[in-house]
């Protein structure tokens, strides 16, 4: 006799990604569909706790020949992060003090957010779409910050101090299941400490499985172009480029 | 009105019944990030000894949020019940906890003493009682309810089918219907949350909604999760059964999501109005959690766990068919590990039921919380004890929309197995018609041609 009671509905998982026809003993899910989920966890809580590879980072970004600067917010390490929002969301001290204006229409913050692994392996290739189209059409670009135990909204007071029209925040989403590598990139027109979302453009789920990269670096270009001739971000620049769908 | 305790010559002063709350609340992450928490243990337990010292009758005096500042305070002192408030009146917050734990508080006195009890006196008593306590009077407590079943009857325990689908795509969600009814999910309600909240696109999940319910005649509702204001400009062209709304403790929170009492009760009329209830008229779902008025900076110095029971004055007002808290879903800010999701649900679960609500609990984490499906297991067998009227019931616990883990279908055949528990009357026989379960509950094996595999395909 079988173990386990199979279903007889496999075939609508072409219909979905969601977890149906398990199967069962008794009222269980299979061993072989539970370990399946507790690894996703497991790749999803690494990513939680994954670090920015500052190190492979600088040395990647340096073929671009823009300064790059090491920054770490308020929040001491991950603990503190996940409990306190604001810390993650302010420079410490140090930070601070290392930023000088530099007055350049865009600056690029990369943040480790809830998955440093996603900044970890896309950002740099994102990057290199996304630099050779401002430097074509003479959008300057300023210092690329790197930023430990950082929130979206460390970009607003990187960019203030930087003095930057535009802040591009690429940053590590909320692991899921099915994805624990997925990017974020956060678009603010004049940067302030206080701003909130809804001031900002978002482009979501980047990553190979996802939006890939030439994809996103058109809609991230297509934003910032908009961003400068209108001179605002959020909610009232609406997303108007052809490779939205 | 201030409060004090002396322990071993320290005096802890408390300024107002606010702070005395917020300092006796068992710890959660929130209430630190908000600033209010204890500053020590010994604090937290000299709150809590205040507190239980503290008379019921105080709490109708003294507001936490004033009166004229907040309309959610201004639904409690108008509509308190001073007659079904009469038989614990002259307790303090400490002898009301003794009382409803004795015998005397049977389940007909909890019942007939909801509407005399107003959230404050409920999110008191809760911080003065274990986890245990809790579960123990949750579970007197019967809250029925009824649209085209019956939930909420003892010994019953009904599940909400979560069949979401990253792009709403109606075979996607199909799949995942099927594959709860087979695994007899749903009776609680039949629940998208969609991808995109435009008005077509709920229309038309809602259409496939309804023609999946008649088609194969399941005595049950549907709903689309979608806002307030999307269900009342749709629902004279689309089958709504149930209108939706997440709501919270404090008026500037509503206002943050886009409602007022006035609204709720305007969607609450039209929502009468269409009469497609069969058995009963309770026609809202609402859904709450702590920690969402501090996330909206709305909570005006109020600890998140008595936010949480303001905000069920609201539902109570409109006598909802569900009350769902999605305790885990906010974020380790606000809950940050399996031990206070626990906590946080047991007593949203008890708060809930005490004033007369039918709670049901999503019993969920995100990945960034220190929480996994053993936490969730444990908050399972517990609530399911404590008697939950419903819980959510995902394909293989994992929203793939949403992007949290919820309890699986398997999960809630666990529970309703190990506990003795029922899906919802019409429901159960529904699924023995259906060949899916045997009159024990027992799940049957189901072949290659049943029909509700002929759905959607």
């Amino acid at each position: 006799m079988e173990l386990i009671q199979s279903d007889p509905w496999a075939s609508l998982k072409a219909f979905t990604t969601a977890r149906i026809a398990l199967g069962r003993t008794g009222t269980a899910i299979p061993l072989r569909e539970v370990l399946a989920f507790k690894m996703a966890h497991a790749h999803a809580r690494d990513a939680v706790y994954s670090r920015l590879e500052t190190a492979a980072l600088q040395e990647q970004l340096q073929s671009f020949h823009l300064p790059i600067v090491l920054l770490h917010s308020r929040a001491a390490d991950r603990y503190e992060y996940l409990q306190r929002p604001d810390k993650g969301r302010r420079l410490d001290v140090d930070s601070v003090a290392s930023l000088a204006p530099q007055t350049s229409d865009v600056v690029f913050i990369l943040a480790d957010g809830l998955s440093a692994t996603a900044v970890n392996v896309h950002a740099y290739p994102l990057l290199q779409h996304v630099l050779p189209m401002l430097k074509a059409t003479g959008i300057s670009v300023g210092p690329i910050c790197l930023v430990q135990q950082g929130r979206v909204a460390i970009g607003d007071e990187t960019g203030a101090l930087l003095k930057a029209k535009v802040t591009i925040v690429l940053i590590g989403e909320r692991p899921g299941l099915s994805a624990a590598d997925s990017m974020g990139a956060y678009i603010t027109y004049n940067p302030q400490v206080g701003n909130t979302d809804e001031v900002r453009n978002c482009i979501s789920n980047i990553r190979e499985e996802g939006l890939q990269y030439p994809a996103a670096a058109g809609k991230i270009f297509y934003l910032l172009q908009e961003a400068l001739r209108l001179k605002l971000s959020g909610v009232e620049l609406k997303d108007n480029h052809g490779l939205l769908s | 009105m201030a409060f004090k305790s002396t322990i071993h010559h320290k005096t802890y002063h408390f300024n107002d019944l606010r702070t005395l709350l917020a300092k006796a609340t068992p710890f959660r992450s929130g209430d630190a990030l908000a600033g209010l928490a204890a500053d020590s243990y010994e604090e937290r337990v000299a709150a809590q000894m205040a507190l239980a010292d503290v008379p019921l009758k105080v709490f109708l005096n003294e507001a936490i949020i004033p009166y004229e500042q907040d309309e959610v305070t201004r639904l409690i002192i108008d509509t308190h019940d001073a007659v079904a408030f009469a038989p614990v009146s002259h307790f303090t917050v400490g002898e009301f906890r003794d009382w409803l734990l004795g015998d005397s508080a049977t389940t007909i006195a909890l019942q007939q003493l909801a509407p005399g009890i107003t959230p404050e006196m409920v999110a008191a008593v809760s911080k003065l009682m274990r986890n245990q306590d809790l579960i123990s009077v949750a579970h007197k407590c019967e809250v029925v309810t009824k649209f085209r079943n019956t939930i909420g009857l003892k010994g019953h325990l009904s599940v909400r089918l979560q069949p979401n689908h990253n792009t709403d795509d109606p075979k996607g969600i199909a799949a995942s219907i099927v594959d709860g009814l087979l695994y007899g999910s749903g009776d609680a309600v039949i629940g998208i949350n969609p991808a995109t909240d435009s008005p077509q696109a709920v229309i038309t999940l809602l259409q496939m909604l309804d023609q999946l319910r008649q088609q194969f005649e399941i005595p049950t509702q549907s709903c689309v999760l979608c806002h307030v204001t999307t269900a009342m400009q749709i629902m004279h062209r689309a089958p709504v059964d149930l209108v939706f709304q997440s709501i919270a403790g404090t008026e500037q929170a509503n206002k943050s999501f886009g409602i007022d009492i006035a609204l709720l009760a305007e969607a609450h009329a039209s929502a009468l109005s269409l009469q497609r209830g069969t058995i009963g008229n309770n026609v809202m779902y609402f859904e709450t959690g702590q920690g969402s008025a501090l996330s909206a900076n709305a909570n005006s110095g109020v600890d998140q766990q008595t936010c949480e029971v303001r905000s069920y004055a609201i539902a109570r007002r409109f006598s909802p068919l569900l009350v769902n808290t999605v305790v885990g879903f906010i974020g380790p800010e606000y809950l940050f590990d399996g031990k206070q999701i626990i906590r946080a649900a047991l007593e949203d679960h008890f708060c809930g039921k005490l004033m007369g609500l039918p709670m049901g609990v999503d019993i969920c984490y995100t990945n960034h919380a220190e929480a996994d499906q053993d936490d969730m297991d444990n908050l399972l067998t517990l609530l399911g004890v404590a008697g939950v009227n419903f819980i959510m019931g995902v394909p293989g616990a994992d929203d793939i929309m949403l992007n949290y883990q919820s309890t699986s279908f398997h999960d809630a055949l666990y529970a309703r197995k190990v506990l003795g528990l029922k899906a919802a009357p019409e429901f159960e026989q529904w699924l023995q018609k259906q060949g899916i379960m045997d009159v024990s509950g027992k799940l049957l094996p189901v072949g290659e041609t049943h029909r509700l595999l002929g759905y959607g395909v």
